[in-house]
């Protein structure tokens, strides 16, 4: 049973067909790569996944329940859509941490806010803010940050951002945690920091879709790749044969202008 | 007539600038927020509406808007008068209240869309989102022109008088035609020091929101 299922998503903006019908599924514990160049409707793709666009057309799957369908309205309802969204963690590009919380703060925030709907919240306050305070220490731990805990994000560096930004996504245990062109906004030798805890979380088996300019690192850490062109899924499989022995020529033509580099 | 004396009716006199002062902020910065919200509306004829209001209110003098909010009523044939006090506060209110709302526009309008979506993504829900999240940004974003604005207000309370409040110019001024000059230029201290005050406050606010940067 796929984790998540995409079936013929289309969208467009003021005209402009951005997705043009895409479809494809993801087990558990599968590593999505999403290549393309921009423009190609990778970001977008992303952002509906997330419930941050809403498809003109299609229906999104998780664990073979319809969480969206274009043409049920009732599956667009706000309340339902914010509860849906906690399927999906999102790492954005520009970190977007909360400047005024430090990084545990930014990690925990979510989680306490989601508490406050547990019918034992009043009465276990204290015991259930410990916990999420312990979680997200746990969870900085695990990128690296022990010692930057209690500082706040314009005090940390831009990989650092991110692993909080990462952290935070996480708390919230999220079923399939999307990542959209995590290094892009950072300076090459702060990239390596932020490739290596997702290294790691793929390790863990955690589901990612990962929409990235990183050839060598989709094609080591993905177990899946699709590469996208204008709106579509031009070609899809496994690292080795879309990268190894691409069968289109668009894709060729895509990886030749990244090898030359 | 002694000092002592002058001194305390000048001091009098003072009072009514300050209750024009608090009374104007109590009202306007609400108020304002609410203006501010609808000149972003996305229903269009109520933008359009607001601000049109905004740029006639900004663009004409609060002296003109103090005159016509006494007087209008009655050249109109309307057998009704606000209080001398009133009128000036209603004007000084509506006036602010336009100023304010363009200073929050600029405070809310600036919050990159990153920080809502990020809210969103961690399944936040609108109200969570403004309280928990954008809100402090905000208020740091607004803390400097708003102190601007509101040192000007407390000096602007002075055009009171032109409907015949006695606030502290009228007052010493009085005493100038007696051939008393020293008070009209002693009034200078007393705005000087409330905006020393406010200059000070203002400061401390700004520090105590450095912790972060937005």
């Amino acid at each position: 049973m796929p984790v998540l299922e995409v079936r013929n998503i289309e969208k467009s903006f003021d005209n402009t067909e951005v997705l043009k019908g895409i479809n494809f599924s993801l087990e558990k514990g599968e590593v999505l790569a999403i290549i393309g160049s921009s423009g190609s409707g990778k970001t977008t793709l992303l952002r509906c996944l997330n419930f941050l666009e809403r498809p003109d057309c299609g229906q999104i799957l998780v664990n073979d329940n319809i969480i969206f369908d274009a043409q049920d309205k009732r599956t667009q309802h706000e309340s339902e859509v914010r509860k849906k969204r906690l399927h999906f963690g999102l790492v954005f590009q520009s970190f977007n941490l909360f400047p005024q919380y430090t990084a545990k703060k930014n990690v925990m925030l979510a989680k306490e806010l989601l508490a406050k709907e547990r019918e034992d919240y009043k009465t276990n306050r204290r015991q259930i803010k410990k916990e999420i305070e312990k979680e997200a220490e746990e969870l900085l731990k695990s990128v690296g940050l022990q010692d930057k805990m209690d500082l706040y994000p314009h005090q940390l560096s831009g990989g650092q951002q991110q692993r909080v930004a990462i952290a935070r996504a996480l708390a919230l245990n999220p079923d399939i945690l999307c990542f959209d062109e995590p290094t892009s906004a950072l300076d090459p030798e702060l990239t390596g920091e932020v490739l290596n805890v997702i290294r790691l979380l793929a390790k863990a088996n955690t589901t990612m879709v990962i929409v990235t300019h990183e050839m060598q690192f989709a094609r080591d850490v993905a177990t899946k790749v699709i590469f996208m062109d204008e709106g579509v899924v031009c070609e899809e499989g496994a690292p080795c044969d879309v990268f190894g022995n691409p069968k289109k020529e668009r894709t060729k033509h895509f990886l030749e202008h990244y090898s030359g580099n | 007539m002694e000092t002592s004396v002058i001194l305390t009716k000048l001091f009098d006199a003072f009072f009514l600038n300050c209750e024009i002062f608090f009374k104007t902020l109590l009202f306007a910065l609400p108020l304002g927020l609410i203006i501010s919200f609808g000149s972003m509306s996305n229903f269009k004829p109520l933008k359009a509406l607001v601000r049109t209001f905004v740029w006639i209110i900004r663009g004409t003098p609060l002296m003109l808007q103090v005159i016509v909010i006494f007087y209008g009523p009655g050249l109109l044939g309307i057998d009704f008068a606000f209080p001398r006090m009133t009128a000036a506060i209603i004007a000084f209110i509506i006036n602010y209240a336009c100023y304010f709302s363009e200073i929050y526009r600029g405070g809310i309008e600036v919050i990159p869309r990153g920080q809502y979506e990020a809210g969103q993504v961690l399944g936040m829900k609108k109200g969570q989102i403004f309280f928990k999240v954008t809100l402090i940004q905000v208020i740091k974003r607004i803390v400097p022109p708003m102190g601007n604005e509101i040192i000007t207000l407390i000096k602007d309370t002075a055009l009171a008088n032109i409907i015949a409040n006695k606030e502290i110019i009228m007052m010493s001024k009085e005493f100038a035609t007696k051939g008393l000059i020293w008070p009209l230029f002693s009034t200078a201290i007393f705005f000087l020091l409330f905006c020393g005050i406010l200059t000070l406050l203002f400061g401390y606010i700004e520090r105590k929101l450095n912790y972060f940067r937005a």
